[in-house]
């Protein structure tokens, strides 16, 4: 129950019901994503190659462990709304529109727990 | 009465412009390049999440996926993800200057987009070749 009029929980909202959320989030992810994908780059380039053993022990480091799942999480939520835009770009038909959404959705959100799911079990 | 819509053959009308009949320029390219990276990045994740979930399951599924990435498929698919990386991060940056108000000029931003698509694939080629050399096959 708020006690915000509806004309004020409406407001600046546009049509996409969403106001400037998804603008926003995309671009905050985004500069997120510039330090963290250096970061992913030069961790991959240290462990190409590398025996089994020394992987789990570069990524069960508790500053490499961090940094893998904020570059997951920042990714996996940037991808979202990155593919949710060209959906809503070129998905003509409504009803089609709402299945890929929900399919994006759920395609972000497994790779997501897959990722973080792994990371926990090397890590912890 | 000969031009009467009921009766006359139908006419050739103009039709509003489409893909096909722009010049592209380059912002054009870089613009549907910046999408397309970002599809093949989310098909990318696939391949991180196959890597961190072989290191989590032990050194015999660590090995497979190891086979599996110096395979020539599997180099292929990680030049084509480091190149996609690369692209989409230096327009990336692109992007937050635009939003920041900078880079708007039409010369400028024919120019940026020329370096990046080059910057792009030097930086690519730059690190594919640390990885060749960290995997001891360059």
């Amino acid at each position: 129950m708020s006690i915000r009029t509806p004309l004020a929980r409406v407001e600046g909202l546009g049509t996409a019901r969403s106001g400037s959320d998804h603008f926003w989030h995309q671009r905050i992810s985004a500069a997120a994503l510039v330090l963290l994908s250096l970061w992913l780059v030069f961790a991959g380039l240290r462990l190409v190659g590398a025996p089994h053993a020394d992987v789990i022990a570069f990524l069960s480091a508790p500053i490499n462990a961090i940094l893998m799942l904020l570059f997951i999480l920042a990714a996996v939520f940037h991808m979202m709304l990155g593919i949710q835009v060209v959906i809503e770009d070129y998905v003509p038909n409504d009803k089609q529109k709402v299945l890929c959404l929900a399919l994006n959705r759920g395609f972000g959100w497994a790779v997501g727990v897959a990722c973080v799911f792994a990371m926990l079990k090397i890590a912890l | 009465m000969a031009d009467s819509p009921h009766t006359a053959a139908p006419r050739a009308r103009p039709l509003s412009p489409h893909l096909s009949i722009y010049r592209w320029p380059t912002t054009m390219a870089s613009s549907i390049t910046h999408r397309a990276t970002g599809v093949a990045l989310t098909v990318g994740t696939l391949f991180l999440a196959w890597w961190l979930i072989a290191a989590a399951s032990g050194p015999d599924a660590y090995a497979t996926f190891n086979a599996a990435a110096h395979s020539v498929i599997g180099l292929i698919i990680l030049f084509g993800f480091v190149w996609s990386l690369s692209f989409h991060f230096l327009n990336g940056i692109r992007h937050l200057a635009w939003d920041l108000g900078y880079g708007f000029k039409v010369p400028g931003a024919n120019r940026t987009s020329t370096m990046i698509f080059v910057l792009s694939v030097l930086i690519a080629i730059a690190v594919f070749a640390c990885g060749l050399v960290g995997a001891g096959r360059l």
